[in-house]
């Protein structure tokens, strides 16, 4: 991994993971106790580059794009976007022009592998993602070097730890109408849809709101403050981790998930009873 | 344990042999002779078929209802107060909401038993509803409501509205985002009503929507007023049944002046009481398993978000279907009053489906000329153009109810929202002619092979060769039993027109008569005597006699064995 080396510092971070380490701690020693010794240092190691890293001003991306980075994702750009978006991102028939939509909508295109498009539809719909993590910050890091635009969101505002009383009654006012109360996806004109909440992640999400994809309206910082999208974040974390305490949710789908279970398993249980109950007489 | 099967002895030693609970029955049946009320319902007799045990379901789903709606009574707070929710739902701690919303999310967070209650309290109500829309389906087909059920059939309509009023308040009540926003549909409506509507809405909600009124009197209606008249409906119905005995199946013995069944005492009963069990249980096992109205998730009532998803319970959906299916662009000014047909239509639409159904028995009895009481329920075949008008209601009712959906729809079948809506339009209006056509098609092609069936007996697959080199299938002829319920059904024939006593023939009078016509073109004559004598005394009745007369093919099943086959 020659690029590694020269990777900036968010890679760096998640290259010292906690997993690594200790994975080469085990191969040399043998003593448990060296082995917890160890671990306990490179866990602290690891949680102080963390803590270093993530207040440093490189999080914001825009700025520690290096050059080697930038020229792999052009290169990338180059073979995988261009035909659509065009060698200068200017822009072609098939897709639209990329200056200045940032290093957050690269991300959030290709790293919910949005992007690259595949066929023609009419909303681009999540796939399997095409680009490593490193990948999809040299194409965001390239484009973001062309013209500013909004930048990957700093991980301060990532961490779910907001207010969520408040997150959840902006997201209704906000949010809720396309994706449902519960995150739950919902319809719009002419096949297009608000996509289910459950599985992005909290980046995702910021970006998501940032830079406003295809039908979605933008929410820019004036609109939704940063404090705010911490507070939307945790709201829609917080429901994902705590079930419903009345057991399945059917989808969250609302009356018509109801409905539907009611008539098919309960009165499809009732009438089944109903019919072995009189059989015998017949 | 009874007791009364001793007649003769005195009854101090009745209540002596019988110990406490015998002393107990001695003595209130002596103060109140309910023994012999007892005696009298308990001879009645039930017909044994599932489909009359609907009823039964939607009459146990509202005990339940009753039960643990009362449960529910001790801590909701009917009341629109500004309160700060400090309960223990984090995700709302802190917010302003009405008293409404906050005690419901008590019962479900802070309350011992409260959200299974108010789970058990919600889906038992979606059964209830479905139970007696299946219920009348039942009734409906089987041509139930005839003579002299029509003012049952017309009680239990009633009771049908009325639950499902009963449900729509129920949905209200907790004042969150999506009964919220369930009353502004409903206010919305009631302000499309020419002239009227606006008045009647500030008198409904105690001035604009959504004030501070209207959670109480949705509660006076939900808790009190509703359930009392459809406690007195249901007991009137039930007297009703009573009164007019349960109808039957044709079957062997079956007549119409007779019922064959188990007395109610002890057979029915006992299995009605084990069957209301078993319905408790099915409730009670969604309820504890299955999540049903996540108020918590919806938050308190605002005017401003709306939901996507947002729906009424199932059994609104048809009219929610409705203002989704009428075309834009409808509505006009006229004299400073704008007149809304895209409300106006559907409530006028809905209210006239409503309204024929209900009176439909009279409907069907005005065609047929059919003044006869009937005890003996029709095989849904055999009522063919019935039959057929049903499916298409059904059909009706089923696309407004699929398009009470048509946003998931959409996204679950990845179409677009406008191709589903313009699909559901042309099904509302052609799907029930088709379904009208395609059902009487199949009730008299279902006539034909009963007629043939009764007239030569089932296909055996034995083929067999006669002495002169022909091969015939063998027939097994029905048993009598069996036949009995293939021929035995009423034949009408289309009203005649005749003359009024002023000896003209009224416009009227030729409506009707062509009405009648159209209701029964077409039928099957069932099987009459003659023809069923004449069948039996050809042919088939030799072949059955001496089989070692013929070389004998067993054909399919592979039983043959050795066989010689004689192709
Ligand atoms: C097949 C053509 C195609 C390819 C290949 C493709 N895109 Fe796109 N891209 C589109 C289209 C079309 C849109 C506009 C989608 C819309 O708005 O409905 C788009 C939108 C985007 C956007 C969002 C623009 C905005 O306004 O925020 C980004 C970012 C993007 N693409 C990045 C990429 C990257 C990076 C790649 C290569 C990995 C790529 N695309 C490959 C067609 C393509
Ligand atoms: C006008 C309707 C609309 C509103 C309002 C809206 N969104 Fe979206 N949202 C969309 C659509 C459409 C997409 C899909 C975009 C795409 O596929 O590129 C989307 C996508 C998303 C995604 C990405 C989901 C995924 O699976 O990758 C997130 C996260 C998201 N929205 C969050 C929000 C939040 C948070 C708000 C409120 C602040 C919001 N949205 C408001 C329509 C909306
Ligand atoms: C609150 C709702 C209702 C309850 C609790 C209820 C209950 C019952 C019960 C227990 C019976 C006897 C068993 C049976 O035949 O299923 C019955 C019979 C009957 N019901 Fe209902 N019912 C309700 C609604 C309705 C509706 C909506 C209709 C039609 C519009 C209807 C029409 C009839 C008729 C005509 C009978 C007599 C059936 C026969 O003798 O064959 N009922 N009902």
């Amino acid at each position: 991994m020659p690029t590694a080396r020269n990777a900036d510092a968010r890679r760096i971070r998640r290259a010292a993971s906690a997993k690594g380490r200790t994975a080469r701690v085990k191969r040399g020693r043998r003593s448990p106790l060296a082995t917890v010794a160890l671990l306990a240092i490179g866990l602290m190691f690891t949680g102080g580059a963390y803590a270093l890293f993530s207040a440093s001003p490189s999080d914001n991306g825009a700025v520690a794009a290096s050059q080697e980075n930038v020229e792999r994702g052009q290169k990338l750009f180059a073979a995988n976007c261009a035909t659509c978006h065009g060698l200068a991102l200017e822009g072609t028939e098939a897709g639209p022009t990329l200056l200045g939509v940032g290093a957050a909508s690269v991300d959030f295109q290709v790293g919910t592998g949005r992007m690259p498009l595949m066929n023609q539809s009419p909303q681009a719909p999540v796939k399997p993602v095409q680009f490593t993590e490193e990948d999809t910050q040299a194409l965001a890091d390239y484009v973001a070097s062309l013209a500013p635009g909004p930048a990957i969101p700093s991980a301060e505002y990532l961490q779910a730890d907001g207010d969520a009383t408040h997150g959840a009654e902006l997201f209704r006012i906000n949010c809720a109408m396309c994706h449902n109360v519960a995150g739950a996806g919902g319809a719009l004109t002419e096949g297009k849809y608000a996509p289910e909440l459950h599985e992005v992640t909290p980046q995702h999400i910021y970006e998501a709101m940032l830079t406003g994809p295809q039908n979605m309206p933008v929410f820019n910082d004036a609109n939704i403050t940063p404090e705010d999208k911490r507070d939307i974040i945790t709201s829609l974390v917080y429901m994902r981790e705590n079930p419903s305490p009345g057991g399945f949710e059917l989808g969250s789908l609302g009356p018509v998930a109801e409905g539907l279970f009611a008539w098919v398993f309960g009165i499809g249980a009732l009438v089944a009873l109903a019919v072995w109950l009189t059989a015998r007489s017949n | 344990m009874t007791t009364t099967d001793t007649r003769t002895a005195p009854a101090a030693d009745r209540a002596k042999s019988g110990g406490v609970t015998g002393a107990l029955s001695n003595y209130i049946d002596e103060r109140t002779s309910i023994s012999v009320a007892v005696k009298e319902f308990g001879r009645k007799i039930f017909p044994d078929h599932w489909s009359f045990m609907l009823g039964e379901v939607a009459l146990y789903s509202f005990v339940v209802i009753l039960l643990s709606g009362s449960f529910l009574t001790f801590f909701f707070q009917a009341s629109m107060a500004e309160v700060e929710y400090s309960g223990s739902y984090v995700p709302l701690k802190g917010l302003e909401m009405s008293a409404a919303m906050a005690s419901a999310l008590d019962i479900s967070f802070d309350i011992r038993g409260g959200l299974l209650m108010r789970q058990v309290h919600h889906w038992a109500a979606l059964l209830f509803i479905a139970s007696i829309g299946l219920h009348m389906l039942r009734i409906y087909f089987t041509g139930a409501f005839r003579k002299p059920r029509e003012l049952n059939w017309v009680i239990g309509f009633v009771l049908f509205i009325l639950a499902m009023a009963e449900g729509f308040t129920g949905y209200s009540l907790p004042d969150d985002l999506l009964s919220g926003n369930g009353l502004r549909i409903i206010d919305g409506m009631v302000k499309g009503i020419p002239v009227v509507g606006t008045w009647i809405s500030y008198l409904l909600f105690g001035g604009e929507f959504p004030g501070t009124q209207i959670i109480g009197r949705l509660y006076t209606l939900h808790i009190l007023l509703l359930p009392a008249i459809i406690v007195a409906l249901i007991a009137l119905h039930l007297v009703f049944v009573v009164v007019h005995k349960h109808t039957q199946y044709p079957g062997p013995g079956k007549t119409n002046e007779n019922v064959i069944g188990y007395p109610v005492l002890p057979v029915y009963a006992a299995k009605a009481g084990g069957f209301f069990f078993i319905v408790f249980g099915v409730i009670a096992f969604m309820a504890a398993f299955f999540t049903i109205n996540p108020i918590w998730n919806y938050g308190p009532y605002d005017p401003s978000p709306v939901s996507a998803g947002t729906q009424p319970d199932w059994y609104i959906g048809f009219a929610d279907g409705a203002l989704r299916l009428v075309p834009p662009h409808l509505e006009f000014v006229l004299w400073d009053h704008t007149f809304s047909w895209n409300i106006i239509l559907p409530i006028a639409v809905l209210g006239l489906f409503i309204v024929t159904v209900m009176v439909y028995p009279f409907i069907e009895a005005w065609v047929t000329g059919d003044k006869r009481e009937h005890h003996l329920l029709d095989r849904p075949r055999n009522a063919a153009t019935r039959t057929a008008i049903g499916a298409a209601g059904v059909s009706f009712y089923a696309v407004l109810w699929a398009a009470a959906s048509s946003d998931i729809i959409a996204t679950h079948f990845k179409l677009a929202m406008e191709h589903v809506i313009h699909v559901l339009q042309f099904l509302l209006i052609v799907g029930p002619f088709i379904a009208f056509y395609v059902t009487k098609r199949i009730c008299l092609a279902l006539q034909k092979k009963d007629r043939e069936i009764a007239l030569h007996g089932y296909e055996s697959g034995r083929i067999v060769r006669l002495p002169g080199g022909e091969f015939i299938e063998v027939h097994q002829q029905l048993d009598e039993y069996e036949r009995w319920k293939l021929v035995s059904y009423n034949d009408y024939q289309p009203l005649m027109i005749r003359p009024g006593v002023d000896g003209k023939i009224s416009s009227l009078q030729r409506v009707r008569a062509s009405v009648s016509r159209w209701f029964f073109e077409d039928r099957i004559e069932p099987v009459s005597q003659t023809e069923l004598d004449h069948s039996h005394g050809h042919g088939h009745a030799a072949v059955a006699g001496s089989p070692d007369q013929y070389q004998s093919v067993e054909s399919g099943s592979g039983s043959a064995g050795g066989a010689p086959h004689a192709h």
